[in-house]
């Protein structure tokens, strides 16, 4: 053993740089799963420290309708403090008068003292403590302030009343700014809710009361007995608990997908350390060959390099966990807006040390891969060197650690995953990926050396022949060039394919603006305004609310009670925002039955159509009864008719439509869907119906674009920012085996030198070489890339894809440019060798 | 066997599988000598007759397609790899004709590989002094590529003597140097031999170094066309 780690030590000098140069591809790997490891540990210690203030309440009760005396009851009888809120959606008039605009809001109409856990942050700070006197005050969200100018002080109108603005809402517990971009928030005083003229009847409104229990009191033991007790009624219960298990669920979700993304870049690494290491031990084959007639036994010849790779694989590792905890402080902050708590930083050791644990592994698996060649050099290379490996049959070892290095990849899939089809999936993914760009490399080795034009300029045919000559690197560089590329496009592409679906939403002349809550009698003079504005509707539609009372005689109380039922509750206890007309809309097609568009007054039972969705989830089928209740009305229809609706175009759609002649005189408001030619359009249609009828919310295609790039801007920067590792990886890894070839180069370029060749000429030979390998490498990427955003986009997106020809322009010309960059920065100096010094050499 | 033979060999034929496929070729054919201790023998024969590959073969480096080779009394046919490798071990010094040094190891590091190997400490003093025997008392601090040809045989040679072997193979020991190193080498390999007992086989083309030895086999086309004292 002393001999063996004596030996490592002295042989690796020469080259100790070389290996520390490979270590580093393994390195960018670590470091990103140690650091997703650690910060991931950091927010499971931060929801376990904030876990009330996620919540800032022990209970939450939620409903879309008052919630009814008795459940009131029931709450007050628990004791402790009680806060209640309304929230709805509403247009916010910004600077009333002239130049006014508007945007659709969240209203939070609250009373009590919420919340009981946590920190209701504003500033200025007490401006919380103002808002609880009650006045027509408000605080809003601080995007809010900053996207219409507005400061303290400044008025901002809602319905029928004008609010002082008191300051920014900057963090609420257990809500986090991104889920609020659609709709930011606007906190008012419950008292001020009934003079704006808004929530009246038909508007979403949210009732939540949040408890703060007396102390020993058990909020899941509550909710339990809560939702046996009120099992019919609509409520939505909330404790810390599950606050707690729907973030540590998500969390596992990212962390799971952080880590194969950051995986990918270990990989890819310890594709390169493989590489390098196979031309490391072409070049040791004498040295064990002598060894082996010195009397070393293959054994012991072996474990000279593996403690080699070793000491490789654990510089990496270290390495990487220091850069890991670095890159762990900038997380904090690339995620900021998504995190509803604060997070502290401390170094979690049990992540380090399973980040470096599985770099380790990985890295070594790859390492022993070339090093079995070590085991196989027959001592008489010493003496001639053209034996330079024993041939025999099947190395059951190399076979053996083939399976493990399969192995340890799936494992790690499944353990991060914790689902053995995705871990199968990631895996296999991930080897064919790998499969689809080595075959690729290969067949572009081939096919320049087949079919490659031999009348071109010498220093090209020479760059051309470097792709396939002995020892190339051309399936490498592919690689890790390939890999890099084709993750970061497809992040790109994917991103410009759901902007381009909601904009096609809008697009064709399609509606864009859409304006709802507006009540029975304001519908007429709406659609005279806009006939005056120029914009006349494209649809309307009128909305009745009703609920189910009963499925094929069975009550909607006695199914809910019935646990066998496979239908879900939720289809039960909602309520159906229905409409009624004559014909099917274009976003519709028939799929069962027959659409029936009018019955005469006072038929027994209503054809009514269904969507297709609603009826698998339900379970129903033609003729199936169904009854309702239209606000206190009971209605008994049959389905007559099952269509299926595109959601994804913006108009008005519905799970269930009535023929005309039945809800006629129910109480009813409508939405209306119109096309504003340009964005100014749409804001002045905005501010003229909302100045005329301030309960009307409107939607516009734009705000949805802009909150949508928002949210996807900041989860493709997280994305992305792991995908850079991979993408570095791909850079280390090209430096790596620019140097590992450096000396064969150099010998190279001395005869062609010695045999007349210009220092121009050995540029350009190597010019044509890099920018061949960056241009098929980039070309390899996109095309991947493409492909994996169409199969997206087919069969997740649901959508038709196009790429522009620009952005595989760009990609091409960067990737180029880097690989370029990268070689000839590497080989610096290759060229400038005396050629006696290399012959001298190699005596 | 008697005690005293080091090295016999006997009906050796080793062949190798053609790369056309067009059947074996046959590089040793029936090779049969017996060398006793202390003695010395040079094999000789034009290129291609196979010398090389009757030295691996008698030095344990390789295994014979048909026939035995005794070694110190060791049957080498008989034993797997890692045992030759400890025979070598123990028996065996080898001088290449391209010095072989490790280039990642001083001279005194290369000298001691075949010690260190057996796990002895404590020899750094016997290598020193072989090298001032080869005259590089200097150069132990120094790199092979800091050495000359010559300088770098004579390290090969202090190495080939550290673990004091019965047996010395010498493959072209003088084929990479000059005429004046190729002969202060020649001195100091007979030299130690002399000094230590120690049997010498050796592969030349140098009818003049072969004429140093007590033996000559020639070969041709892999067989032995004659045998005869020098």
């Amino acid at each position: 053993m002393t001999f063996v780690l004596k030996m490592a030590w002295r042989d690796s000098r020469a080259s100790r740089r070389r290996l520390a140069l490979f270590s580093l591809s393994v390195v960018l790997g670590i470091a990103a799963l140690v650091a997703i490891g650690s910060f991931t540990a950091n927010l499971r210690e931060a929801i376990n420290d904030q876990a009330r203030g996620l919540l800032g309440a022990d209970l939450v009760v939620t409903s879309r309708q008052p919630i009814v005396p008795a459940v009131q009851e029931h709450l007050r009888d628990l004791g402790g403090e009680q806060a209640r809120e309304v929230s709805f959606s509403s247009m916010m008039v910004f600077h009333p008068g002239e130049g006014s605009r508007t945007r659709l809001v969240q209203v939070r109409a609250i009373e009590g003292r919420f919340p009981f856990y946590g920190e209701f942050l504003t500033r200025p700070a007490e401006a919380t403590a103002r808002l609880a006197t009650g006045g027509p005050v408000v605080i809003l969200e601080e995007t809010l302030l900053n996207q219409y100018g507005v400061k303290a002080g400044d008025t901002v109108r809602l319905g029928k009343v004008d609010f002082t603005v008191l300051g920014a809402v900057l963090k609420v517990p257990g809500e986090s700014m991104a889920v609020t971009q659609l709709a930011p928030r606007a906190y008012i005083p419950l008292t001020q809710l009934p003079a704006t003229g808004l929530a009246g009847p038909g508007s979403l409104v949210r009732h939540r009361i949040a408890l703060k229990l007396p102390s020993g009191a058990d909020p899941v033991a509550i909710e339990l007995a809560m939702r046996e007790k009120f099992r019919t009624e609509r409520l939505n219960y909330d404790t810390v608990e599950e606050r707690k298990r729907d973030l540590g669920r998500a969390l596992d979700n990212v962390y799971a997908f952080l880590s194969l993304v950051g995986f990918v870049a270990l990989f890819l690494g310890a594709i390169g350390v493989a590489s390098a290491i196979h031309v490391y031990v072409r070049q040791k084959i004498t040295t064990v060959a002598v060894l082996r007639c010195l009397g070393a036994s293959a054994r012991q010849s072996f474990a000279v390099y593996l403690v080699q790779g070793l000491g490789l694989g654990v510089f990496g590792a270290v390495l990487g966990a220091a850069l890991g905890v670095a890159v762990q402080l900038l997380l904090p902050h690339l995620l900021a807006g998504f995190l509803p708590f604060d997070v502290k930083f401390s170094v979690e050791w049990p992540a380090v040390l399973r980040g470096m644990g599985a770099g380790l592994v990985i890295c070594l698996l790859f390492t022993l891969l070339p090093l079995l060649t070590v085991r196989r050099v027959s001592p008489l290379v010493a003496l001639r060197s053209a034996f330079a490996e024993r041939v025999g049959g099947p190395d059951p070892w190399r076979i053996t650690l083939g399976v493990l290095i399969v192995g340890a990849i799936v494992g790690f899939a499944v353990w991060q995953t914790r689902s053995l089809p995705l871990g199968l999936g990631f895996a296999g993914a991930l080897g064919v990926g790998f499969g689809v760009l080595a075959g690729l490399a290969q067949f572009v080795a081939w096919a320049a050396r087949r079919w490659f034009p031999r009348r071109l300029p010498y220093v090209v045919r020479q760059g051309v022949a470097n792709l396939y000559r002995p020892n190339n690197r051309t399936v490498l560089l592919l690689l890790a060039l390939g890999l890099g590329t084709f993750l970061i496009l497809t992040l790109y592409l994917t991103r410009t394919t759901l902007l381009n679906q909601i904009q096609g939403t809008g697009g064709n002349g399609r509606s864009n603006l859409l304006f709802f809550d507006i009540q029975d009698d304001q519908i007429g003079p709406l659609n005279a305004l806009l006939e005056r504005e120029g914009v006349p509707a494209r649809q309307q539609a009128p909305i009745v609310t009703m609920r189910i009372r009963g499925l094929q005689g069975r009550s909607v109380e006695d199914l809910l009670n019935d646990r066998a039922t496979a239908i879900p509750g939720w289809t039960l206890r909602r309520e159906y925002r229905s409409t009624f007309r004559s014909e099917l809309t274009e976003t519709e097609s028939l799929v069962q039955g027959e659409f029936t568009g009018r019955v005469a007054e006072g038929a027994p039972v209503i054809p009514i159509s269904i969507e297709e969705g609603l009826a698998r989830d339900m379970r129903l089928k033609l003729g199936d009864e169904v009854e309702f209740d239209v606000q206190g009305v009971a209605i008994s229809t049959r389905v007559g008719s099952v269509r299926k609706v595109d959601w994804q175009r913006m108009q008005p759609n519905f799970f269930i439509v009535f023929p005309e002649g039945v809800l006629e005189a129910a109480p009813k408001f409508f939405v209306v869907a119109l096309r504003a030619a340009t964005p100014a359009d749409s804001a002045r249609l905005q501010q003229a119906v909302v100045r005329d009828y301030p309960n009307v919310s409107a939607i516009d295609l734009a705000l949805l674009l802009q909150t949508f790039d928002a949210i996807f801007s900041r989860v493709a920067l997280v994305v992305q920012f792991m995908a850079l590792f991979t993408v570095a990886t791909g850079v280390i890894v090209l430096v790596g085996a620019v140097l590992t070839g450096r000396y064969q180069r150099i010998r190279e370029t001395v005869l062609l030198r010695t045999l007349g060749a210009t220092r121009r000429q050995l540029m350009q030979i190597q010019l044509v070489e890099y920018a061949i390998l960056g241009v098929l490498a980039a070309v390899v990427g996109c095309l991947l890339a493409v492909a994996a955003n169409a199969l997206l986009a087919q069969f997740v997106l649901k959508t038709s894809t196009s790429v522009s020809g620009l952005t595989l322009a760009v990609t091409v010309a960067a990737v180029t440019a880097i690989t370029l960059l990268t070689g000839l920065l590497s080989s610096r100096g290759v060229t400038d060798h005396p050629p006696l010094e290399v012959l001298r050499q190699e005596t | 066997m008697t005690d005293d033979i080091m090295l016999k060999v006997e009906r050796l034929t080793k062949m190798y599988a053609s790369t056309a496929g067009t059947g074996a070729l046959t590089v040793l054919r029936e090779v049969s000598f017996s060398l006793p201790s202390g003695a010395s023998l040079a094999i000789v024969g034009p290129s291609g007759s196979g010398k090389t590959t009757l030295l691996g073969l008698c030095a344990g480096l390789d295994t014979a397609t048909s026939g035995d080779v005794m070694l110190a009394g060791e049957k080498l046919g008989e034993l797997n790899e890692d045992a030759r490798a400890l025979v070598r071990n123990r028996h065996v010094g080898f001088v290449f004709q391209n010095f072989q040094l490790i280039p990642t190891l001083t001279a005194l590091e290369n000298v001691l590989v075949p010690v260190e190997l057996r796990g002895e400490g404590g020899r750094e003093g016997e290598a020193r002094d072989l090298l001032a025997r080869v005259g590089l008392g200097e150069r132990c601090d120094h790199y092979p590529v800091q050495l000359s040809g010559g300088e770098q045989q004579r390290v090969a040679l202090a190495r080939a003597f550290m673990n004091r072997p019965k047996v010395l193979f010498c493959d072209e020991p003088t084929g990479n140097l000059d005429g004046d190193t190729a002969a202060a080498m020649t001195e100091l390999v007979f030299g130690l031999n002399r000094e230590r007992g120690t049997t010498l086989v050796l592969v030349t083309h140098d009818l003049e170094l072969a004429k140093r030895c007590q033996r000559i086999i020639r070969l041709r086309s892999g067989a032995v066309v004659s045998d005869s004292a020098a």
